[in-house]
């Protein structure tokens, strides 16, 4: 590698626009949408970048200073932060901007000395190293993570400035890199009497989950990429196990433990939390599979519909029961939908991107989408799924939601469907 | 021949080179596809990883499923519990065991308007070990795992017995004055266990 060069140069003295760029994106950054300060100033550039060589190249990208999306909210050790859908297109989330839900803080760990340990009801009890997982062989696939939590706030108490992220911000798509988990429960010799199994992070609260064995020898994985590079810390580095479909706090990160058995552990996990109460009275247990559910992300609060004419309604939709066989669209409050198109490829448990055009001609009106998945689940009304599940019920929430467009063009949630 | 890799060779439709160490195939030419062409329990083995170190997977081998078969000797009484939880739980928990949610959850109150599983019909109702835990022996697991916040896993068994007791007899759930050792946590059952419904077909209910 060569040395930094320190004397000045010819190039030095062309990326002073560069440079200038860089100090205005520090001195005033842009807030995302979800804050509540408006962009503080606007990154300065060339007024003609023809006539000027640009930047140079750089060690690691980052995005234009005209870009700024970010999670929210943030810094908590226990919480959650959610990804700005907003700000995002196609159905890929950049790793950085994955929402993030902890129970203990991100932990800090070296890959060299972690390890994950399969035991119990097996024929050999073994300790694999990152390295060993590598060596099976290996299985990239897209699929969606979605904490079960997603849409609590606005089931509940719908508000008309809820942004897309604040809405359902709790879902992101990766391709993942890694080994299917039958793989590995073939390397120990899994009895056929085991039944379920425990996964346990390696996270200050060891975070544990029971898993019905099916699940492995279904879809299953221990992934150690995401999106081309090893995991985030935040989404489990240095491996994590994957549940295609099923609620995110499931997907153990940081796994280091895996133990069969014949009946799942109750722990606190899948006993205090995330279980559902119901209107008789009583609460659903191992409710894992994520229901179909969709949301426009354009237009949404805060951001106005510039402009009569022709508008690229779009949105994600997903189901953690397999594949988005339709999105319906309605521009008329739920009158009447239409189908939306569906861009790219529709794979099972992973989000697929719709659009719907649609001509405005000032009027007020009310912007809606609904998903079917392959099971022939249709995404219900809140209404509707207030009458099933209750107000109170803690999780899975797919209710339809949607965007009241004022004749000003402002666009406000609308959540009460 | 091993019946999995007379199976993988007719898959994978290569020569397999198979010794008389029939688990470990010798071909290069196994793909994750097929590995997804066996059954659960056929195909070939890799060979890799390490039998665990048998102390190592004993200290992370902490677990007590519902039914406690796990549970470790020791004891301990409420009264201790109650010094440890002002000592250990408290800064977080509060004295009275209202928490500050959502980071540090509120563990213990049997307000009568949250008693008889009426969770669906109002978001505002709190949830306690008293009135929503459906077993005794996850706040033993919990409790040893992951508590408390400033030295996860440093208590105790005999201190986990002892705030596991204090935690129960606070919310009405045993008597004051009990002591939990193994034997008697298996025996404890949570006021509202029956509510849990969960099936073999998990996943499909909903």
């Amino acid at each position: 590698m060569r040395a930094p060069d320190t004397s000045v140069t010819r190039r030095d003295l062309l990326v002073g626009a560069a440079g200038a760029l860089g100090g205005a994106v520090l001195a005033g950054l842009p807030v995302s949408v979800d804050g509540q300060e408006a962009a503080a100033a606007r990154p300065t550039v060339p007024a003609d970048p023809t006539k000027l060589q640009g930047g140079v190249t750089t060690q690691v990208g980052t995005r234009s200073p005209f870009e700024t999306p970010t999670r929210a909210p943030y810094g908590e050790t226990v919480g959650n932060s959610l990804t700005p859908l907003q700000d995002l297109t196609g159905v890929i989330t950049p790793s950085d901007l994955h929402f993030e839900r902890h129970h203990a803080g991100i932990p800090a760990i070296d890959p060299d000395r972690h390890t994950l340990t399969i035991h119990g009801l097996v024929d050999r009890p073994l300790t694999f190293t990152l390295d060993d997982l590598k060596r099976f062989p290996q299985v990239v696939r897209t699929y969606f993570i979605e904490c079960s939590g997603n849409g609590r706030a606005a089931y509940r108490d719908p508000k008309p400035d809820m942004t897309p992220q604040k809405v359902s911000g709790m879902i992101s798509t990766s391709e993942w890199t890694g080994v299917p988990l039958a793989t590995l429960f073939r390397e120990v010799g899994a009895s056929p009497k085991a039944k379920w199994f425990l996964a346990e992070g390696g996270d200050a609260c060891l975070m544990t989950r029971s898993v019905p064995i099916a699940k492995a020898y279904d879809d299953a994985m221990i992934v150690w990429a995401q999106n081309g590079e090893p995991l985030r810390p935040a989404q489990g580095y240095p491996m994590r196990l994957l549940l295609p479909g099923w609620e995110g706090n499931i997907n153990v990160k940081w796994l280091r433990r895996l133990e069969l058995g014949m009946a799942p552990w109750m722990t606190r996990w899948e006993t205090s939390k995330y279980t559902d109460p119901r209107p008789d009275h009583k609460a659903d247990m191992f409710t894992f599979a994520q229901q179909p559910k969709s949301i426009i992300t354009a237009p949404g609060y805060p951001r106005e519909v510039k402009g009569h004419g022709w508008h690229a309604v779009n949105g994600l939709a997903w189901s953690g029961k397999g594949k988005i066989t339709r999105v319906e669209v309605s521009i008329d409050g739920g009158k009447s939908w239409s189908d939306a198109e569906i861009l790219g490829e529709v794979r099972p448990k992973a989000a697929v991107r719709f659009q719907q055009m649609w001509e405005w001609k000032g009027q007020e009106t009310i912007l809606l989408s609904r998903a079917t998945d392959e099971t022939g689940e249709v995404q219900p009304t809140r209404t509707a799924l207030i009458a099933k599940r209750g107000i109170g019920t803690d999780y899975h929430f797919n209710q339809i939601v949607g965007w009241k467009v004022e004749r000003t063009g402002k666009v406000f949630f609308h959540g009460e469907t | 021949m091993h019946r999995s890799l007379i199976l993988l060779s007719c898959t994978v439709g290569v020569l397999m080179a198979c010794g008389p160490s029939d688990v470990t195939p010798r071909s290069t030419a196994i793909t994750s596809a097929d590995y997804a062409a066996f059954g659960p329990m056929d195909g070939a083995r890799l060979g890799l990883g390490r039998t665990p170190d048998k102390t190592a997977l004993a200290a992370m081998d902490t677990d007590i499923d519902a039914e406690g078969a796990t549970l470790p000797s020791g004891r301990g009484s409420d009264e201790e519990g109650k010094t440890l939880y002002a000592q250990q739980c408290a800064m977080c928990h509060a004295a009275d065991g209202r928490g500050m949610p959502p980071a540090f959850p509120r563990l213990l109150g049997r307000d009568p308007k949250a008693e008889g599983f009426v969770f669906a019909d109002d978001a505002k109702l709190p949830h306690t070990i008293g009135n929503y835990w459906p077993y005794a022996t996850t706040l033993f697991d919990y409790i040893k795992r992951a508590m408390p916040l400033t030295a996860p896993g440093s208590l105790t068994d005999a201190q986990v017995y002892a705030l596991t007791a204090y935690l129960l007899a606070e919310d009405d759930v045993i008597p004051k004055g009990t002591t939990l050792d193994a034997t008697s946590l298996r025996a404890v059952k949570m006021p509202y266990v029956d509510r849990f419904l969960w099936s073999d077909e998990v996943g499909a209910s909903r």
